[in-house]
């Protein structure tokens, strides 16, 4: 029996900065896993992520990502892509320093 | 130190100029990133977790002020204000924007240094005893040695495309702080009947196989280092298991086809293109070590030294911790800690760059290595010099004397920085330090390594600590494993796993276990921890570790 498909967004890093970007319903990438666009169909996934690969221009390295719906929107399900939401943990660097001053 | 000739520098320049197009065409579109990924590695550029990360070659960790001057303006102008030393004796940037690393690289270039070969299947940076041309214990300065291969291997067309890296270190001294025995290659400068040499150790290395190197050639003469050295890549170059990246390293084909079959073929190519080296690397060999001639040291008298190490005792606890012997008299190897307890091992912001730099420019003949233990080091100070310098840095948070203590932890970036990573190292370190300083147990403790890894690949030289943390991923869970009575030094050995691994909570109260173990098993104060480990073995900790653990469940 194939597994069944737990939701997904699409992420990347950005061509400029590196930094982590989530792939939104309007087609922009965002900074912000809270505004991205949370997919509960595979080949709708698979369709999303292959537009995301398809803007070299702007984005490296996209894949699906596992997330967990909650009240607050998608939240990471691995350590790993909490990480990468929120940035390093030893200094104020990264997402949380910029996110938070916006 | 050696400069750059005419050659290096329009060498590097025209590197420069290239990748600075080839960044340009990917930003335009004209490049994928799959073909820019395989040009960017071979500039030092890598993509990871948060943000791209370049990494810069410090050739043999040695630096001059202007160097490192030139380090700590890129962090500010470029970075966020501060960059990371590594146990390559490299300096990564974390934060850099594609676009502007061109011009972060051409900064590079005006002191001479560059990214070249810091990533990718090639001969890396050459590392070398951070002690080197300063060391009481030395035969020779291995520096020279460093950098004929650092020529010898940068371009070298039969190399770039080696079936994985290749790590090459070398000491010039009988005690092993260059962890060679670990490295691709490890080279120890000997002398035999007054004559200099080298012992050749292959097929060491660390990773998800640790291997300790074996000898190759017990006394090789000076003249035949490269001819033998390009037999040896070449029959790697070969053999190398190129079907399989995790066999691909030397350190398998070593294990693999046995280390006499390897030398037997190592000889038989060594003979046939030794008469192809016709001398020329001897002349430029004899140039570089001109090059790297010791410094005028002045016969002072160290009355100020020895008045502040009587009356002071916090320098004098830093003196006895981060000082090391040096070969001339009234002189000494400042050790300067980056390991501040609480701070992320092998930081250094801006500022405290820019601090060493002056205290080497005014106190240290202008010189600066960078260790492969994450710390830097002021090789050449006379002694009486010591009281200012020391006051100078701990103005500046760099006066921590935990050298070589419990708190001097080497770690990688793990998953705070890391796409390979599969836990964080950091924040592991930090509260090591920060415990057994609250603790104020370091000193009573005594020499004791930890080093810690993110990830199987070992950049933090797990295997090789006392005690050794390597950070997993178990079902979605950080997870640490732990390795005891490893050791990085002539005696190399890699350390013997516990058993199951401990979570990111109940790490430090595990590491806490071990030590009081090893405070209740020493024979007295005065033995090491190795030592108790190799007199007592490992089932003591076992049951320090696991068993306590269970009693105090039950309790």
């Amino acid at each position: 029996m194939p597994r069944e498909f737990t939701p997904k967004v699409v992420t990347a890093n950005a061509l400029i900065e590196g930094d982590v970007v989530y792939l939104t319903t309007d087609d922009t990438w965002t900074r912000r896993l809270s505004e991205a666009e949370v997919m509960t169909e595979e080949d709708h996934a698979g369709l999303r992520l292959l537009q995301a690969e398809g803007q070299p221009e702007l984005v490296v390295g996209a894949y699906l990502a596992d997330v967990a719906l909650s009240e607050n929107g998608p939240e990471p399900t691995h350590f790993r892509e909490d990480f990468r939401r929120t940035g390093p943990s030893n200094y104020n660097h990264g997402k949380k320093a910029e996110l938070n001053n916006v | 130190m050696y400069n750059y000739n005419e050659f290096d520098t329009a060498f590097v320049a025209e590197r420069n100029r290239q990748f600075r197009a080839q960044v340009e065409r990917r930003i335009s579109g004209a490049l994928t990133e799959d073909e820019f990924k395989p040009l960017r590695l071979m500039n030092g550029l890598y993509l990871q977790l948060h943000a791209y990360m370049l990494r810069v070659a410090i050739p043999y960790g040695t630096l001059d002020s202007a160097k490192m001057h030139k380090l700590a303006d890129i962090a500010d102008k470029w970075d966020k204000g501060y960059g990371h030393f590594t146990t390559r004796q490299n300096i990564q940037y974390n934060w850099p924007k594609l676009s502007d690393v061109p011009d972060m690289l051409d900064a590079l270039a005006e002191v001479e240094m560059h990214a070249i070969q810091t990533s990718g299947n090639t001969i890396r940076n050459v590392t070398a005893d951070h002690f080197a041309g300063a060391a009481a214990d030395e035969i020779a300065d291995p520096r020279p040695v460093a950098e004929l291969i650092r020529q010898w291997s940068t371009d070298h067309p039969e190399f770039q495309f080696l079936p994985r890296k290749f790590k090459i270190a070398v000491t010039g001294s009988p005690n092993d702080r260059a962890v060679i025995k670990a490295h691709d290659i490890g080279i120890q400068i000997v002398e035999q009947d007054g004559e200099i040499g080298y012992r050749i150790i292959v097929g060491g290395g660390l990773g998800r196989t640790p291997m300790i190197g074996k000898v190759l050639r017990d006394f090789l003469p000076e003249e035949d280092l490269l001819p033998y050295l390009e037999a040896t890549v070449s029959v790697w170059n070969l053999l190398g298991r190129r079907d399989n990246k995790y066999k691909a390293r030397i350190k398998i084909t070593v294990h693999e086809h046995g280390i006499d079959e390897i030398r037997e073929r190592v000889e038989r190519i060594f003979k046939m293109i030794r008469p192809s080296f016709s001398g020329i690397d001897q002349q430029l060999f004899a140039e570089i070590k001109a090059a790297f001639a010791a410094p005028e040291f002045r016969d002072a008298p160290v009355a100020e030294f020895e008045t502040a190490y009587k009356h002071d005792p916090i320098f004098r606890s830093w003196a006895d911790t981060n000082l090391a012997e040096h070969r001339a008299e009234g002189y000494a190897i400042v050790q300067i800690s980056l390991k501040a307890h609480g701070a992320t091992p092998g930081d250094a912001s801006s500022e405290q760059m820019r601090v060493m730099a002056d205290l080497a420019q005014k106190y240290g003949h202008d010189q600066l290595r960078i260790s492969h233990e994450q710390n830097v080091i002021l090789p050449h100070v006379h002694k009486s010099d010591l009281p200012v310098i020391h006051a100078v840095l701990k103005k500046h948070g760099l006066a921590t004397a935990n050298i070589g203590l419990i708190s001097d932890i080497i770690a990688c970036p793990g998953m705070d920085y890391c796409a390979l990573a599969t836990a964080r190292s950091i924040p592991i370190a930090q509260e090591i330090a920060t415990r057994f300083d609250e603790l104020k147990l370091e000193h009573e403790i005594g020499d004791l390594k930890i080093k810690i890894s993110g990830c199987i690949n070992a950049c933090g030289h797990h295997h090789v600590g006392h005690i050794g943390i390597l950070g997993l991923d178990r079902a979605g869970v950080e997870n640490y494993q732990i390795t005891l009575g490893g050791d990085a030094t002539e005696n190399a050995r890699v350390g013997d796993r516990t058993g199951p691994g401990f979570s990111a909570d109940d790490i430090l109260p595990a590491i806490e276990r071990i030590v009081y173990a090893y405070l209740d098993l020493r024979a007295d104060a005065d033995e090491t921890f190795a030592q108790t480990y190799a007199r007592v073995g490992l089932d003591p900790f076992k049951v320090a570790l696991y068993e306590q653990d269970k009693a105090y469940a039950a309790e």
